[in-house]
């Protein structure tokens, strides 16, 4: 028995080269002059002291196109006098499935209203996964996560936890639907 | 005698410098090239800190290539075990030096007069008295040939050093190597065939001194247009010989991983990419001797700017020499990007596509075109 040579399979898609695609060198031409269009087009604008590319130099340029409900980066929002929202109630560090939040509460006698604060509060980034459970979670819309990616390249894990003063005033945003306080 | 040596001297620094930069540069016009052709900024991270300041100098990414070298240079001397000693050692040497050497023979600029440059000294002008120069390092009437002839010795390196390394791919890629830069000479001798019939002579000089008038009223008489397919077919298969996207075979990262070096480490790999980017510069210095008029400008004569109009532009010796090794550089650095255009616009060749392509349908045409150009030849001088 000899052996059959290989035949391949023709499929219904097969290209078809027409005289004008087998003269390749035409098609040469036709390639060539694409992407010297975009070349010289891009160049135009890189000359004219314009952007010609399409990439965000991430750290020192952040994108503006992020989705409108875009999970980001979270903040504590705070009274009037500046202190946390936060009551340090636990329920985002207890829904949260990372188990990346960290409060330690503390006792305030003198206010009366909220006696109970998070004197620590803080968040792994390193292993937040930006569900937004917490928020959902927050009996006092305490916490919150704005359309900003939280920028924050690290040489090491330890050095992506965030304090709760940075969450406080990385972003400043008071709370609108509470009675003694406006927007600042 | 001195002064012959001296000048000559001069040119060989001249020459190895611009060589040296433009491989360098095209390292980086590569990079920021073909990310401008893709919508993006390119390579820019590289830079260099001031010292004792906090200023970091990032140039658009210039500082990349001295970051490239710096790595190849620190970089461990893996050498395999099954390795050739020798041929091992010298196969970088052979494609790298053959590459220099062909840029020995190509003019680039007119014609120097030392003694009018140093006019300002009474003494050096009497020393270079009644003296002219060819730019050119090596005045060779048979200077087209040498430049076959080393261009031929690349393909020994790259064999040697695909055979030498014991391992299957780089043998894969040598052999690669080998058909491919032996079918593509042949297309480029006969490509170039036809310009020595027309101008009668492979003295590079004269050809570039041929190409100084104006044909057709308005056309500067340069080679591409009066042999317009044979600098295709040339540039076609110079290409090929540099082994560069879409002729890469040799080398083609996703068949052989890196083909005949694919064995080499830090710089003499670097020996290696180097020379290919050199190459770029050779093979458009050599286009631009050939098919561009080489260091000839429109209009420009040895003393200044003659208009057809009857218009004159006197221009000093200096400036005249200026202008002309400004002109070629320019034309050699346009050509350099016209490549990497080239290399990152059309997709690789499969190996079969690649040799039938040279036997099939470019020596075909190199042999038409030179018939053709014989017999025109024939018919206008007799």
């Amino acid at each position: 028995m000899g052996k059959t040579p290989h035949r391949r399979k023709t499929y219904w898609n097969e290209p078809e080269l027409g005289l004008w695609e087998r003269l390749y060198i035409l098609e040469v031409i036709h390639g060539l002059w694409i992407t010297g269009g975009v070349f010289f087009k891009n160049m135009a604008r890189w000359l004219t002291f314009r952007k010609g590319a399409l990439t965000a130099q991430y750290p020192e340029e952040r994108r503006s196109d992020y989705a409108a409900g875009n999970r980001g980066k979270h903040i504590l929002t705070q009274r009037p006098d500046g202190r946390p929202q936060c009551v340090a109630c636990m329920l985002c560090a207890t829904v949260c499935p990372a188990r990346v939040i960290e409060i330690e509460a503390a006792f305030d006698p003198d206010d009366a209203a909220h006696p109970k604060h998070p004197a620590r509060f803080e968040i792994d980034y390193s292993r937040c996964v930006f569900c937004g459970l917490c928020v959902e979670a927050c009996p006092e819309d305490a916490i919150r996560m704005p359309q900003d990616v939280p920028d924050l390249p690290a040489e090491d894990r330890s050095q992506m936890w965030v304090s709760r003063d940075h969450l406080l005033t990385w972003s400043p945003r008071s709370d609108a639907a509470k009675p003694y306080g406006g927007p600042r | 005698m001195m002064q012959d040596l001296v000048v000559v001297l001069v040119f060989i620094t001249y020459a190895i410098l611009v060589l040296i930069v433009f491989g360098v540069l095209l390292t980086w016009v590569e990079r920021k090239q073909a990310a401008v052709m893709a919508d993006r900024i390119g390579a820019n991270r590289a830079y260099i800190r001031l010292p004792f300041t906090r200023i970091k100098l990032v140039w658009i990414g210039l500082f990349h290539a001295i970051a490239d070298g710096l790595k190849m240079l620190l970089k461990e001397d893996f050498k395999p075990d099954a390795h050739d000693g020798l041929v091992y050692e010298i196969a970088p040497w052979l494609v790298f030096a053959p590459v220099l050497l062909v840029f020995a023979v190509i003019p680039f600029g007119g014609t120097l007069v030392p003694s009018e440059i140093l006019s300002f000294s009474e003494s050096a002008s009497k020393w270079f008295a009644g003296r002219t120069y060819q730019m050119q390092i090596a005045h060779l009437d048979a200077g087209l040939l040498v430049v076959f002839a080393f261009g031929g010795v690349t393909v020994i390196g790259a064999m040697l050093a695909g055979w030498s390394s014991g391992n299957k791919f780089s043998l894969l890629g040598a052999v690669r190597a080998g058909a491919q830069m032996i079918s593509y000479e042949v297309v480029m001798g006969l490509s170039v065939l036809g310009l020595v019939l027309l101008y009668g002579t492979v003295d590079l000089v004269d050809v570039v001194k041929q190409q100084s008038g104006i044909v057709l009223g308005v056309l500067p008489a340069w080679g591409i247009f009066l042999q317009p397919v044979a600098a295709i077919l040339f540039l076609t298969a110079a290409m090929a010989e540099n082994k560069r996207v879409p002729f890469d075979l040799p080398e083609a990262e996703s068949e052989l991983i890196a083909g005949y070096f694919t064995e080499y480490t830090g710089m003499k790999m670097g020996l290696f990419m180097f020379a290919e980017f050199i190459e770029i510069a050779v093979i458009a210095a050599l286009f631009t001797t050939l098919f561009l008029g080489g260091s000839n400008l429109p209009f420009l004569g040895d003393a200044g700017f003659v208009f057809p109009g009857g218009t004159e532009v006197p221009l000093a010796h200096g400036a005249v020499v200026l202008i002309q090794v400004v002109v070629f550089l320019i034309k050699v650095l346009l050509m350099s990007s016209f490549q990497v255009q080239v290399r990152w616009s059309l997709p690789r060749f499969r190996y079969d596509q690649l040799l039938r392509f040279g036997w099939t349908f470019l020596l075909p045409l190199g042999i038409l075109n030179l018939v053709a150009t014989a017999v025109v030849a024939y018919v206008r001088n007799g």
